[in-house]
């Protein structure tokens, strides 16, 4: 697998950050992106096994030069344990996402069977609406999405990207 | 032992070995400042909380020490946000405890609030809002690590009413523990990169050092010497690392850049080595990075990883203590043989020296000058920011380090007054001379007031030309001479003013009074003003326009008589 496998396009970047579990690293960490005016483009963040630890995971896309200097300036914020960019490594990511479709009658069928193959899961149904729940990588929600697009999407919620390193690595084992 | 909040943090300050404090009080911090009545350290206080800051700022870069400033909460914390500021972009260590309103108030628009933690968050090194009295020994000693270790940098603890007088058991620890990383401030030896740059320097033809605030910080100036020295090379020093290497030095090149010498930036522009140690490549340094050394290999020692590599590629990026660098750099020196460049720039030194003439005005310059005669480079000399601090740092020739005490990275014009006071309490055994312009020293002024009530003799030159004139200056290359705005035809009497205040001003107009009024100055026992009306139209020269590459620096007119 190539190095940037898990990166769609060049500049786009999974970062995986653990830091304290405590008010303000949030701030901090996203102050540092936009101090340089870059987007994160999505952001994940949770408490890890460790109560003490949280997990953070961001997608931001720019110029490698600067997302190494923010790495560099992650990675020296004293609350910071540790900092990975994902697509340096061979991981595994995944995103949920809530999908309120407009679903007639006449058009369920096909939109089950859509879900169906997209290993998708109806979590509400009105008259109107079906929302479905679908976990998978950035292709398979894109792919979703395109092929449910005709019915009318009325609204999404996305969790944005989590991700771990395949095998027995883990981060905070890993070398920075 | 029961003890609250304030006394728990002012024993942890003193157990730190705090010696100096600056601040101004208010609703918000008086629990504080009641019991630092109790503190066995001096607080000074100030007119304003930005000269609290810059005070500590001067007093750190010339003591190598750090200072706490105390502010009340809302307004005196965010007038703390310029001094913080320049502290960060200069790697100065100091600790601002800020007022903060009751826990209970956090968040609700309460009478001076304001989100400090917030806005402090890009303008310190780290920062700290305490939320239960039982962080406090564990915050004071992590602030005081992380502002005075590594890269040095300013930290703030905002601190609420209600936890300063929350009383809890209180254990003096011989150590706190913490529960984040050890410290990675001083990284292993990288010895394979320091094998790679003797290597260079062996091979190298043309090599040249440039030494920046790293020099001075790691307390590396005799290793610099000894190696400079060892091999040969000619040294660069940058605005924050003069006093690195001694100005009288016949291998120091002076000042690189937008108002370097000459022979410094034609020394980068032809080098084959260029040895940067504990410089940061600022931009007012490279010019146009493509056309920055193009010739040399490019050699980086620096203890932040994030410096390496951020605007000039590096060829040997070597992470760590430059003191600790440069000695192992000193063990196993081979240096090769660089006749030919050191005629080279010896030429240049000769035939392009710093210079201005002399009509008969009062040349800013001319004062400088006398400055460093009558002080003999061994005063403590200190800035605003525009052109008189480029002039000073020209034609000054310092000869030891923490001598000098300039804003570089942030340019806070303002910063000279405050930090002539701080400097002054660093080492009272020296003279401080300020050397100003109208327009800084008009933005901090009302710290005549504390240099009057302390006694604080600083010696404050203001060469006043009744512009911003670095402004006027680029208005007057770049802008066709169009003075938006630059001009204060209407400056107050400076003299006067310094009288109001209790400190003897002296209005100098003749430039034959010059060298008079600098040595009543000099032996006057107090703080002086003496406000020299300079010749309005002086430039500083040479000049590398902004964004311009340093191979296209422009000299000053070379049909100018230099002054005999």
């Amino acid at each position: 697998m190539s190095r940037n496998a898990n990166n769609t396009k060049d500049d786009t970047h999974t970062i995986a950050v653990l830091v304290e579990n405590k008010f303000g690293v949030l701030a901090k960490v996203a102050s540092l992106f936009s101090a340089r005016g870059y987007n994160i483009d999505s952001l994940c963040v949770g408490v890890t096994q460790d109560p003490s630890v949280s997990r953070i995971t961001l997608v931001t896309r720019g110029d490698a030069k600067v997302l190494e200097q923010i790495r560099k300036h992650l990675s020296k914020l004293i609350d910071t344990f540790k900092v990975m960019d994902m697509g340096e490594t061979d991981s595994v990511e995944r995103e949920m996402i809530l999908i309120k479709i407009s679903a007639p009658k006449a058009a369920r069928p096909e939109i089950f069977q859509i879900i169906d193959v997209f290993r998708g899961r109806v979590v509400d149904v009105s008259t109107d609406t079906i929302t479905v729940e679908v976990t998978g990588d950035e292709g398979k929600i894109h792919a979703i999405l395109n092929l449910l697009q005709p019915f009318g999407i009325k609204e999404i919620a996305r969790t944005g990207k989590v991700a771990l390193t395949r095998g027995a690595k883990t981060l905070k084992g890993a070398k920075n | 032992m029961e003890l609250n909040g304030s006394q728990i943090m002012i024993e942890e300050l003193k157990a730190a070995g705090i010696e100096m404090a600056f601040g101004i009080p208010g609703g918000a911090i008086m629990p504080f400042y009641d019991e630092l009545l109790k503190a066995d350290f001096p607080h000074i206080l100030t007119r304003h909380e930005q000269g609290a800051a810059h005070m500590a700022d001067g007093y750190a870069r010339v003591s190598g020490k750090v200072a706490i400033v105390v502010t009340t909460s809302g307004p005196g914390a965010t007038n703390l946000i310029t001094g913080l500021a320049n502290a960060q972009m200069d790697s100065v260590p100091l600790v601002a405890i800020t007022g903060q309103v009751a826990t209970n108030m956090i968040g609700t628009d309460a009478f001076q609030e304001a989100d400090v933690y917030g806005c402090s968050i890009p303008v310190t090194k780290f920062n700290w809002l305490i939320k239960d009295v039982n962080e406090i020994q564990h915050v004071t000693r992590e602030a005081i690590r992380v502002a005075t270790t590594g890269r040095p940098g300013p930290v703030l603890i905002d601190f609420p009413k209600d936890i300063q007088i929350t009383n809890t058991v209180y254990t003096p620890r011989e150590s706190a523990e913490s529960p984040l990383p050890a410290p990675r401030e001083y990284p292993e030896l990288d010895t394979e990169g320091i094998d790679k740059l003797l290597a260079a320097i062996e091979r190298a033809e043309r090599p040249v050092i440039i030494g920046g605030a790293g020099i001075i910080k790691s307390g590396a100036s005799a290793e610099l010497a000894k190696f400079a020295k060892a091999a040969g090379i000619p040294v660069i020093n940058t605005l924050l690392g003069l006093g690195g290497f001694p100005g009288t030095n016949e291998l120091f090149l002076g000042m690189p850049g937008m108002h370097g010498t000459a022979y410094a930036n034609f020394a980068l522009c032809e080098c084959d080595l260029l040895i940067n140690l504990g410089a940061r490549f600022d931009d007012r340094v490279t010019g146009k990075v493509s056309s920055f050394c193009p010739k040399a290999t490019i050699a980086h020692v620096d203890i932040d990883d994030a410096e390496i590599d951020k605007r000039v590629h590096t060829h040997i990026p070597i992470l760590g203590n430059v003191r600790d660098v440069l000695s192992a750099l000193n063990e196993h020196l081979r240096p090769g043989d660089y006749d030919e460049w050191r005629q080279t720039w010896t030429d240049w030194k000769e035939n392009y020296p710093l210079q201005y003439d002399w009509d008969g005005s009062i040349k800013p310059q001319y004062v400088i000058d006398q400055i460093q005669e009558i002080t003999e480079g061994n005063g403590i000399y200190v800035t605003g920011v525009g052109q008189h601090q480029m002039w000073a740092a020209q034609f000054i020739r310092f000869n030891e380090p923490k001598t000098w005490v300039t804003s570089g990275g942030l340019g806070t014009m303002g910063f000279g007054l405050p930090a002539a006071i701080g400097a002054k309490f660093a080492r009272p055994e020296k003279d401080v001379w300020l050397i100003d312009g109208d327009g800084s020293f008009a933005m901090t002024l009302v710290e005549l007031a504390t240099a009057a009530t302390y006694n604080v003799p600083v010696k404050v030159a203001i060469l006043n030309n009744a512009y911003l004139g670095m402004v006027r200056q680029w208005q007057e290359l770049f802008f066709e001479k169009r003075y938006s705005h630059s001009h204060y035809p209407e400056n107050p009497d400076f003299g006067t003013i310094a009288e109001g205040y209790g400190v003897k001003g002296i209005n100098v107009t003749d430039v034959n009074e010059v060298r008079n009024s600098l040595e009543t100055a000099a032996e006057h026992d107090g703080p002086v003003v003496l406000n020299f009306l300079v010749n309005k139209e002086e430039n500083v020269w040479p000049m590398v326009p902004a964004g311009a590459g340093n191979d296209e620096m422009q000299l000053a007119p070379p049909s100018r008589e230099a002054k005999s």
